[in-house]
């Protein structure tokens, strides 16, 4: 056997609980991960499963309750001060929302340099403007666009220099974190295409986390399903994606709408009810309250992931 | 005679910038009985056409400035605003994206469906509690007669939608607009959302129009479709017709971007390049040509109309010919 070599990200029994009126919110509980150099593992599953809370955690903007955070073989945990600074630079992120996350104040070219001057990275300021420039290009705007401000420009147009901004301290991983939901269709495409571009061009690797399990395939090397908090499925793109083994997989890819009218109704594995409240995750499997072939055990025994097959795991008692 | 006729309507808005026509020249219908989808991205005018409808227009800065709708043999864009009020939520219904929003946070769900009843009918409140409750069993609610105390925090977002819908239903209405009713909703949720839509509006007859981002939805629920682009109807069409053989550019390169699941894996996505114009800048000719591969001179310069009235309808001067591949299947033999 070759030794693995050490992921890129590594995320190992992560639990992450946040205090609440009424209890506590489980919104990781055991959670494993990783993600290898230059691979993009898409992470699928709906509001509320705990997909926003790995982005948050894997760049350590939130720390852990429990388990271990690492990068580049590097334990991230506890790291604190000018060693996770110096780390950060190597991932970053593209938020969801294209107008929260873009501070309306300062002009593209200031908040581009922005991550150099944390960094104090990138020389001088004409060095720097250079390098906003560069971005900007490389992301299909104008480098005169530096002057303008957020509201001057359109949700997609703002979504790429949020990816440009990304781009300025050449990160080796980028966590998307639904980095396409709030954009048009039309213009969906263009950045779904930027960030496969970007990836051919500087072998970045992504954290692709979407509740679009169409566009997690077709970014994706690798895909992990969570369900309220819980890893319940990951492995090779074509294996989850066409033999899926856990019954919340298999409901998610029934679900996706249809992409053409259809005289046949599908057979749909319709759920029955919404995911339960990850204040009183449900016992057992968290699923079970769900699930259409739920049984006693289910009720009883919480199940661990297991190989199901060399690149494919499964948490489910039925497989 | 369909059951709504919107002829021409034009809608404006008055903002700081300028005046901008947010619904221009829009012909839309739909029948009794009839799912019309009503496609469009943000800013489309989609929404405003709805809200036209209803008349729910924000005093002061918008209006409707020509055209008409005629809703039963009823004009409505003249009626007075206190037969207009007997209509809404009575004849004509209206369900909303954000199911949180749209219902009053301190009330229970059961005090605002008998609102909706007590409002257009005379029921006592015992009456109309309960067909509350009746209403909420028929939209899929567990556990009706305790569900109906409950107020909107102690729903999920799927048990909310359905309170909306039922509050919707309530005073059992001739045409039920839904404006993007699954949008807010997650994907297992929303193909409830889509299948309780279905069922309910085969058993009642009503019309349905259906406001939607989402060629998916449109797919699986409607009988016919009208494309926005830029506040006018670029196209419209039955489904099968319009997924089949798309006459517009911009309608083959929304269904091109819904092919996704059909390409190999990372591979490029076909895209549609630009942006929306906006609409204080709109250029002289189509709306879409600076972004069409197709356009011509002409395009540039002369908005085109909607063809004549037909069950298919495309405004555009160099439709998409009959009887060739639909974009899925040209990706399908190229994937």
């Amino acid at each position: 056997m070759s030794i693995a070599p050490t992921p890129l990200l590594r995320l190992h029994d992560a639990v992450k609980h946040y205090p609440a009126s009424g209890g506590t919110v489980h919104a990781l509980d055991g959670v494993a991960l990783q993600v290898e150099r230059g691979e993009t593992l898409g992470l699928v599953g709906e509001s509320g499963c705990g997909k926003s809370t790995v982005a948050r955690v894997a760049l350590r903007l939130t720390p852990l309750t429990a388990g271990r955070l690492e990068f580049d073989g590097q334990d991230l945990t506890h790291l604190g001060g000018s060693a996770l600074r110096s780390l950060r630079a190597r991932l970053q992120m593209v938020f969801q929302d294209p107008y929260a996350s873009l501070n309306p104040r300062l002009t593209v070219g200031r908040a581009l340099r922005e991550p150099l001057i944390v960094q104090r990275q990138g020389g001088g300021e004409a060095e720097q403007r250079e390098r906003v420039a560069w971005a900007l290009a490389r992301v299909g705007l104008r480098p005169e666009m530096a002057q303008r401000y957020p509201h001057e420009f359109s949700g997609g147009q703002r979504q790429r220099i949020g990816i440009a901004r990304a781009l300025m301290l050449r990160p080796e991983l980028i966590v998307c974190d639904e980095a396409v939901s709030a954009l048009d269709v039309s213009v969906r495409a263009q950045v779904l295409n930027l960030l496969l571009g970007l990836r051919e061009e500087f072998g970045v690797a992504y954290l692709f986390i979407s509740h679009d399990l169409s566009i997690v395939r077709h970014m994706s090397d690798r895909i992990a399903v969570m369900y309220l908090g819980q890893v319940v499925e990951h492995g090779a793109r074509d294996s989850v994606w066409r033999a899926p083994l856990h019954p919340y997989t298999q409901a998610l890819v029934s679900a996706a709408p249809a992409t053409r009218p259809s005289t046949v109704r599908r057979q749909r594995v319709l759920l029955q009810g919404d995911p339960p409240n990850p204040l009183n995750p449900p016992a057992g499997c968290r699923f079970h309250t769900r699930c259409p072939l739920a049984q006693a055990r289910c009720r009883e025994e919480a199940p661990v992931l297991r190989p199901a097959s060399d690149r494919h795991w499964v948490a489910c008692h039925l497989q | 005679m369909p059951l709504l006729d919107i002829r021409g309507l034009q809608t404006s808005f008055h903002t700081r910038a300028g005046t901008v026509r947010a619904v221009d020249s829009v012909d839309l219908s739909v029948a009794r009985g009839e799912t019309v989808a009503l496609v469009g991205e943000s800013g489309s005018g989609k929404s405003v056409t709805a809200y036209s409808v209803l008349r729910l227009l924000p005093r002061g800065q918008g209006a409707i400035t020509g055209g008409s709708i005629r809703f039963d043999g009823t004009e409505l864009t003249t009626l007075p605003e206190a037969a207009m009020r007997a209509l809404r939520g009575n004849r004509i219904s209206m369900i909303f994206q954000e199911p949180l929003s749209a219902l009053n946070p301190v009330l229970s769900i059961g005090w605002q469906i008998a609102e909706a009843i007590r409002l257009h009918r005379p029921a006592g409140r015992r009456e109309a509690w309960a067909r509350a409750v009746d209403l909420l069993a028929q939209v899929g609610i567990p556990s009706p007669a305790q569900r109906v105390h409950d107020h909107p925090h102690q729903l999920s977002g799927g048990m909310r939608q359905r309170a909306v819908i039922a509050i919707a239903l309530a005073c059992e209405p001739d045409l039920l607009i839904a404006d993007e009713p699954t949008t807010a909703l997650d994907v297992t949720t929303q193909a409830q959302i889509l299948d309780l839509l279905r069922t309910l509006q085969a058993e009642r007859g009503m019309g349905l129009l259906l406001i939607t981002h989402d060629l998916g939805v449109v797919a699986e629920v409607a009988d016919r479709a009208a494309v926005m682009y830029a506040g006018r109807v670029v196209e419209q069409a039955p489904v099968r017709t319009l997924f089949d053989a798309p006459s517009h550019p911009y309608t083959e390169g929304l269904l091109a971007s819904l092919a996704i699941e059909h390409l190999r894996p990372g591979t490029r996505l076909p895209e549609i390049a630009g942006t929306v114009p906006s609409l204080l800048h709109m250029p002289p000719g189509c709306a879409f040509a600076p972004r069409c591969g197709r356009a011509q001179a002409a395009c540039h310069e002369l908005r085109p109309a909607l063809s004549q009235p037909g069950p298919h309808r495309v405004a555009c001067h160099f439709p998409l010919g009959a009887g060739r591949r639909t974009p899925l299947e040209l990706l399908g033999e190229a994937a």
